[in-house]
């Protein structure tokens, strides 16, 4: 019952009392009700519990994360080896380092 | 679906999984709030996959399950009256009161109606003003929302035949209540991730740095738990116990300030009895004063309830995660998703029924669960096809 299911707003209703959206979930399309996530616009993802949105995705979130997890291995290697600044592939591994502090602070 | 599928890609998964078997050197025992969660871990198999000593314990966060018999036998008490239209959340259903449930009721001619969102519930008083509507208001945080903004829009409508059963539950208290029990392993929390959506997380602050316990908050895809877990691993094996959030695609530090606006608006904190685990104190929320009017615990007469648990559950010791369902008699075969005896069974956040759907501690398959497998059944089964030919 607390689950949540992200969905895509197709259609935003704001005529009556409350603002409401259609909301497609993988081509099962729901009323959902936006008073709580109201600058949500049409296309935005959101994620709908009991007939309400209680968050807007956030895209750029969403993909660091998954390009964290795809790239964990590497970290990981990286870990183990410890820092190596003359290597050549130093750039890359600048980056990804910047990618692990960021993994504790998706927090 | 988007946000769905890239979730649960295998090969990522084996990447965090072989990354945790890495990063881990000694036994930990890790809690999982949410029931929504559960399944997820025990579906995929999850925590088996984890290295030897790190143990998954299932937390108490099904709002059905901890919904306390009491309420339970109020709201039968309440949809048995002809003119009362009982509305809940469908897995409220054929949670067992004393005596008998609400789908039970429902066979025997009671109005009660499944709403999909408590503003049905809302719409059905509006259309019938000659009928009582009750809405079973239950929930953790994330459901609180909505319901509140249920109530809220009741009284902008004035509507005088609708009410609410009221048993919201919240989870900083119990995580509390459980760290600081005498039998408490817990050293790690996957916090809720849609609980967090709501309330953010800066009510989990100060439990981290009091109980010097790390805690996660943690979406429900199977990528999500595994990078909860292995976070919360990287923080118990450095001695750290802060506050991380796994979930950043959906949670933010203050949470959702509109929703809880709405809910703060018509509720507030008080103490709430859990099923199976007792009184916690300010654990839950009651309607303010302001909207005491849809209250339906005054507003119908519900006389002395007497409640009577069934001898053979144990829910409460699985709820607070000292036991799991291979450890009770009667799971699987007193107990199965067809005729439950406790409400973990019941629900599809409830440890019991995660279990049961994953086959764990069963003889019989449970992919077609309306199916008899008892030896005369199959005995049976198998000498008709043998006739049809």
């Amino acid at each position: 019952m607390c689950l949540g299911i992200p969905g895509k707003v197709v259609e935003i209703r704001d005529s009556g009392p409350l603002k409401m959206a259609l909301v497609d979930f993988g081509g099962v399309r729901k009323e959902a009700c936006l008073e709580y996530v109201p600058e949500t616009e049409i296309g935005d993802y959101v994620i709908i519990h009991v007939g309400f949105a209680i968050s807007r995705v956030d895209e750029e979130e969403a993909l660091r994360t998954l390009e964290l997890l795809q790239m964990i291995d590497e970290l990981a290697l990286e870990q183990e080896l410890g820092a190596m600044p003359d290597e050549p592939a130093v750039g890359d591994a600048g980056d990804a380092g910047g990618g692990g502090a960021a993994a504790g602070a998706t927090a | 679906m988007k946000y769905v599928d890239e979730y649960r890609d295998g090969a990522i998964a084996r990447k965090l999984i072989d990354e945790i078997h890495r990063i881990t050197t000694r036994p930990w025992s890790l809690m999982e709030v949410c029931g929504g969660q559960t399944h997820t871990l025990v579906k995929q198999g999850i925590d088996e996959a984890l290295p030897s000593g790190v143990r998954m314990i299932h937390g108490p966060g099904c709002p059905v399950c901890v919904t306390p018999l009491e309420q339970i036998d109020k709201a039968l008490v309440i949809a048995a009256r002809p003119d009362v239209t009982f509305t809940s959340y469908g897995d409220m259903l054929r949670v067992p009161g004393s005596t008998t449930d609400l789908l039970a009721l429902k066979a025997r001619g009671a109005d009660v109606r499944i709403v999909y969102s408590p503003l049905d519930a809302v719409r059905i008083a509006a259309a019938n003003p000659d009928r009582q509507v009750v809405f079973f208001a239950i929930g953790f945080e994330t459901t609180a929302p909505a319901n509140a903004m249920a109530v809220y829009q009741a009284a902008r409508l004035g509507l005088r035949n609708f009410s609410v059963l009221v048993s919201h539950v919240l989870v900083p208290p119990a995580m509390e209540a459980i760290l600081t029990s005498p039998t408490n392993q817990v050293q790690a929390f996957l916090a809720a991730g849609h609980v967090c959506a709501v309330m953010g997380w800066t009510e989990y602050e100060p439990i981290a740095a009091k109980y010097r316990v790390p805690i996660v908050v943690t979406g429900f895809e199977p990528l999500d738990l595994l990078e909860g877990i292995l976070m919360a691993i990287r923080q118990l094996e450095s001695g750290r116990a802060e506050v991380e959030n796994q979930y950043a695609r959906a949670v933010k530090r203050e949470g959702n300030r509109q929703a809880q606006e709405t809910v703060f608006r018509v509720f507030e904190p008080g103490d709430r009895t859990w099923r199976g685990i007792g009184m916690i104190p300010s654990s839950g929320y009651h309607l303010r004063p302001e909207y005491a009017a849809f209250d339906a615990e005054s507003r119908f007469d519900v006389g002395t309830i007497h409640t009577a648990e069934h001898p053979a559950c144990i829910a409460g010791e699985i709820l607070q995660g000292t036991k799991t369902p291979l450890d009770c008699t009667a799971y699987g075969v007193l107990c199965t998703p067809q005729k439950p005896l406790g409400a973990p069974m019941v629900s599809s956040e409830g440890v019991c029924s995660a279990y049961h759907a994953a086959g764990r501690g069963i003889a019989a398959p449970t992919a077609f669960p309306l199916f008899d497998f008892s030896a005369a059944a199959v005995r049976e089964a198998v000498g008709a096809k043998e006739a049809d030919r």
